[in-house]
């Protein structure tokens, strides 16, 4: 340990050339540099998108506003759905991924690193392919820039005759790209998790993390690829006249919704279950105990993760299906509730009795049950089909469905960088400006997000770039929209501290929690093998059983 | 280090976990069978919706040489894996240059069809709804053939440069998972495209 230490300080004493450090980022196949550049390049398309937000929610402070014109609102609602899904939420997840689940295994890499990096240059050429289209989407015909036929760009928008120009192009092509790269990821986080586990890590040893990653995989390798098939479609009617949506030509638009909902809906289960891995590692060492009811997470993941491929169409109760399709998506899709709901208990279970410590990842953990699971009570009331021909496609949609990814998943996230930023950087961050950014980012979601449901059960459809007045709409747009200038300031608190702990933090050593999985038994942060031996567990909680000989978890498991 | 082996050792049988490339391979399948899967049911969707002709019962003649090209391929590919898996490099670099004529002829014959129906026929993939999906499901079929192909040939020439030898064996295999799928997706266009859609 110590001989280490010293060469790590060493490398970082001596300063490199600018040249070198840069050859070395974009040419590595180290999966914790990786992660590492897949978080940061997260994080730039989050304050892309994040500024698209704050476009939209400015234009809707008031009626009649002219802050931008209904064109740019199009392409800001568009631009703004798909980065934060595919370019934002995908590679972050896809990040903390990379560089925790080989530390937790007890492996040096992920099984095919240079796979890896090739899924992460795939991915970030995508973003750069989709937000080209600002510059190259108006083709030769002078037609819009950015895409704008909505993030699900349901046919016939798409058909050349609707979105002349290049721009649909670009967002179809950027998908197909990352796609790819997607896969590639999934690919390389499961044959990591089934092939590289140290000795000793049986399934059933394995971290939570691990578990739900594996899930998260096996889903994207489902879910990525019919959207995969529905791109190709696309790009084969735009680019070679072919008619799979051309309804002139006896094709069907309601085909591509299928294809784009049976990915759609399984992606927001490979958002939200690494989200549940961050909170099934940070709550229990937050609350001193180990998780409650392991066999049951693992059950009710998997669970989740076969239902979740039947739940799509309960996005399309308003195009029109018949009765028992109708019937079908709404039963599976209140069935879903119930493994998630057994989630929720099991965290419950682990903070109850326990020694809860409030720092900030387990803030940003305890304010996601909570939020969840009123997003969840959400998604169980637009299950019920005539309840969403009331009001899909309405503000109380947008409502729900941000309450599931900044609510749920966000929140995690936070608590994550927050949780595993001194493993990463070595560094401790700031407490108090982690509380700063907790709080102000918690009252700034729940202004926006409360508040936006109103509007929504008062009839606002979503997507229009401004409404009349004496509706009953405008003091919640109002407050919607205050919301978000709280949320920005946390988030700049947020990067501010993150830079400043990492400069100036305190050094935190290898495991400033006191925490149980195999990642901060190594160096902070770790060598770039990772383990100067590969360690041998024989339980769940490896680190428990080194602090404490004398009572050993293998002795119960 | 702050080894965890310090922990009494239940080492008793010794720690194998399944080989990365199988699984990876398997992995990629996985996704391939969702892309594949979307393609047949656009075409299972979209027989008999199509406005104008060329209709499927008109055209297509059942590739009956092609498919049984493209199936025994499978059994070539087994016996130069096992072939190599045992040591005998001569009779594996035999059976996989086997292994890409047939895949090689099966390509040919699908140009043939194709610039039959492009050329004979009037059928393209702007024709009508047919000519879509028959193009795009048999299209990302002989992609995939091609693909595979490439990699053949690829050990193919590190074969005759004597580079292949029998530890190289897992690899081959591995491979050889991908043309099995590749054929058994053949079975299943075949059957879609060839009998249920004519």
């Amino acid at each position: 340990m110590a001989s280490e230490t010293i060469a790590l300080t060493a490398a970082h004493d001596v300063p490199q050339p600018i040249g070198t450090i840069l050859h070395d980022w974009v040419n590595t196949v180290d999966h914790k540099k990786l992660g590492i550049l897949y978080i940061l390049y997260a994080l730039v398309f989050l304050a892309i998108g994040g500024i698209e937000a704050t476009i939209m929610r400015i234009q809707l402070i008031v009626p009649h506003n002219h802050f931008v014109s209904p064109q740019v609102f199009n392409r800001m609602f568009t631009m703004h759905g798909t980065t934060m899904i595919f370019f934002v939420t995908m590679p972050i997840l896809f990040g903390f991924g990379n560089y925790l689940i080989p530390l937790m295994i007890g492996a040096r890499d992920m099984a095919f690193p240079r796979l890896n990096a090739w899924s992460f240059w795939l991915t970030a050429f995508g973003g750069l392919l989709l937000y080209f289209s600002f510059i190259g989407g108006n083709g030769l015909y002078g037609a819009g820039t950015a895409p704008d036929v909505g993030w699900f760009a349901y046919a016939p928008l798409t058909a050349t005759a609707f979105s002349v120009g290049h721009s649909t192009d670009f967002w179809t092509l950027g998908l197909l790209v990352s796609g790819f790269g997607s896969i590639g990821t999934a690919i390389n986080i499961l044959a990591t998790i089934v092939c590289l586990r140290c000795p000793g890590m049986t399934l059933g040893k394995m971290p939570l993390f691990a578990w739900l990653n594996l899930v998260m995989a096996a889903m994207v390798l489902l879910a990525i690829s019919p959207l995969t098939a529905a791109q190709m479609m696309l790009s084969l009617d735009r680019f070679l006249g072919a008619h799979f949506f051309d309804t002139l030509a006896g094709g069907s638009a309601v085909m591509w919704m299928h294809f784009f909902w049976i990915f759609g809906h399984p992606e927001v289960y490979v958002l939200v279950i690494p989200a549940f891995a961050f909170a099934s590692e940070i709550i229990p060492v937050f609350s001193r105990k180990p998780i409650f009811g392991y066999p049951v997470m693992v059950a009710a993941t998997i669970c989740i993760g076969f239902v979740g491929f039947s739940v799509w169409a309960h996005h399309m109760f308003t195009v029109g299906m018949n009765s028992y399709a109708n019937s079908f998506f709404t039963i599976t899709t209140m069935a879903i509730g119930v493994p998630t709901g057994i989630k929720i208990f099991n965290w419950i279970g682990t903070m109850w009795g326990g020694k809860i410590i409030f720092k900030t990842p387990m803030l940003f953990c305890v304010a996601f049950l909570f939020q969840f699971l009123i997003a969840g009570l959400t998604g169980i009331m637009l299950s019920a089909a005539p309840f969403d021909w009331q009001l899909g496609n309405s503000y109380f949609v947008v409502a729900h469905f941000h309450y599931v990814i900044v609510g749920g998943i966000l929140f995690t996230l936070f608590g994550a960088f927050y949780y595993w930023f001194p493993k990463m950087s070595g560094r401790m961050y700031n407490e108090t400006l982690g509380k700063w950014h907790f709080f102000l980012f918690f009252i700034g979601f729940h202004l926006t997000f409360d508040f936006m449901h109103v509007p929504g059960l008062l009839g606002m459809p979503r997507r229009i770039y401004t409404y009349e007045p004496g509706r009953g709409w405008e003091i919640w747009n109002l407050i919607c929209t205050i919301g978000v200038f709280f949320q920005i300031a946390g988030t700049f608190i947020f990067i501010g501290n993150l830079l400043w702990s990492y400069f100036k933090g305190k050094i935190a050593g290898n495991d400033p929690w006191d925490a149980w999985t195999l990642e901060w038994s190594t160096s902070s942060p770790p060598v770039e093998y990772n383990f100067a031996e590969i360690p041998v567990v024989k339980s769940r909680r490896p680190l428990w059983d080194i602090k404490h000989p004398e009572d050993p978890d293998w002795k119960y498991e | 280090m702050s080894s965890i082996s310090s922990a009494p050792s239940s080492m008793d049988q010794p720690w194998v976990l399944p080989s990365r490339g199988r699984v990876g391979m398997l992995s990629l399948i996985a996704a391939e069978l969702a892309i594949f899967t979307i393609f047949v049911v656009a075409y299972l969707f979209y027989i008999g919706k199509s406005l104008t002709g060329p209709l499927p019962k008109d055209v297509l003649e059942l590739p009956i040489f092609a498919s049984i090209c493209l199936l025994s391929s499978s059994l070539t590919i087994h016996a130069a894996v096992s072939a190599l898996r045992n040591g005998r490099v001569g009779t594996y670099a035999m059976w996989w240059f086997g292994t890409m004529v047939l895949g090689l002829i099966f390509l040919g014959e699908t140009a043939r069809e194709w610039y039959h129906l492009i050329f004979d026929k009037g059928l393209t993939i702007s024709t009508n709804l047919f000519g879509t999906t028959y193009y795009s499901l048999v299209g990302l079929h002989a992609f995939h053939v091609t693909v595979g192909l490439i990699c053949i040939s690829i050990a193919m020439v590190l074969t005759l440069l004597g580079k292949v030898k029998q530890e190289h064996s897992e690899r081959a295999e591995v491979f050889s998972l991908y043309w099995h799928f590749v054929d058994v997706v053949w079975i299943v266009v075949f059957t879609v495209v060839y009998i249920i859609g004519r």
